[in-house]
């Protein structure tokens, strides 16, 4: 896997350098005309915020039920991970709605629920960083509801009526915006699989360094 | 000499006679009523925001993929820079084992 991470690296840093031009080539939307553009950076920014609460949630259910060392390595880099496209998510997304509603933020559920999902994540990293011993499993808990967040993130739109787009305009889009969409997806996607192969393995050589020193101060 | 020194004589109060004419006529209640915008007595609906006050998409834009560009170089940097340390560290405490 760790084979994997330079060329999934340098191919979606290409893909991501040649992006601006295949977006640009994208048609406007009738009523957002320039701004929906965001669109292209937010989508897969927000899928892979959701994507790495659930990877988060299950390593961590893992950890507590198998206490696999390398199940919390897993959770620690999707945790970490999820703050940073937590970060683009909550970033792009008020650039996108001031221009397109007229307002930064809204308390709708799903902008709510993303908020309190980036909330959990930082207090995850807090609680890891500097909880001391038995932090793991009390932030493997909070993890678990990070998870149980995300499938009412994805539906909200759907049953609550509010200014966010609905799921269902992915799966409608004409091709002349699912070309650009798809291909920075996959770019977005390639770097997060090599970011998260890294962090893990980050994640694993200081628990590795922890334990020698353990190892040192014993002898 | 005499002349000039005569003439600012002159000029002075003329000076002074202008500034508090014209400090009088800027300072009088009716002129500041009538160089300052007048509150609003009622609020008039438009359809559009004037095109002065919109802003451009483009900063918005822009704003957005900057963001996600310097978050992911930030991250990617970071990253490597702890891995760099830890790996380190960790050959350093193993060969010490040995």
């Amino acid at each position: 896997m760790r084979k994997l991470t330079t060329p999934f690296i340098g191919l979606s840093a290409g893909m991501l350098f040649v992006a601006p031009w295949i977006i640009n080539a994208a048609p406007y939307e009738s009523t957002m005309g320039l701004v929906q553009k965001v669109f292209y950076f937010h989508f897969p920014a927000a899928i892979l915020f959701l994507a790495s609460a659930i990877i988060c949630g299950i390593a961590s259910l893992r950890f507590l039920f198998f206490k696999k060392p390398t199940a919390d390595a897993w959770a620690v880099a999707s945790a970490e991970l999820g703050l940073l496209f937590g970060a683009m998510t909550l970033v792009t997304g008020p650039l996108w709605a001031r221009k397109a509603w007229g307002v930064w933020w809204v308390w709708d559920p799903r902008l709510t629920m993303s908020l309190v999902l980036f909330l959990i994540f930082a207090a995850y990293a807090i609680l890891r960083k500097y909880g001391g011993p038995g932090s793991d499993k009390l932030a493997a808990g909070m993890a678990l509801f990070g998870m149980l967040n995300v499938p009412f993130i994805y539906v909200s739109v759907n049953i609550w009526r509010t200014l966010h787009p609905m799921t269902s305009v992915v799966p409608t889009l004409p091709t002349e915006f699912g070309i650009p969409l798809w291909f920075c997806f996959a770019a977005f996607t390639m770097l997060f699989v090599a970011l998260l192969n890294l962090r893990a393995t980050l994640a694993l050589h200081e628990a590795r360094v922890e334990a020698l020193y353990l190892d040192e101060d014993e002898a | 000499m005499k002349l000039v020194e005569g003439m600012q004589r002159v000029q002075r109060p003329l000076r002074v006679a202008a500034l508090a004419a014209v400090l009088s006529v800027v300072a009088h209640p009716a002129a500041i009523e009538g160089s300052q915008p007048q509150p609003p007595k009622e609020f008039v609906p438009v359809d559009d925001i004037p095109q002065g006050e919109q802003i451009p998409a483009i900063n918005m834009v822009a704003a957005a993929y900057g963001f996600v560009w310097v978050a992911v170089l930030g991250y990617v940097w970071s990253i490597a820079r702890r891995l760099k340390h830890v790996e380190g560290e960790l050959s350093e405490l193993e060969s010490r084992r040995k």
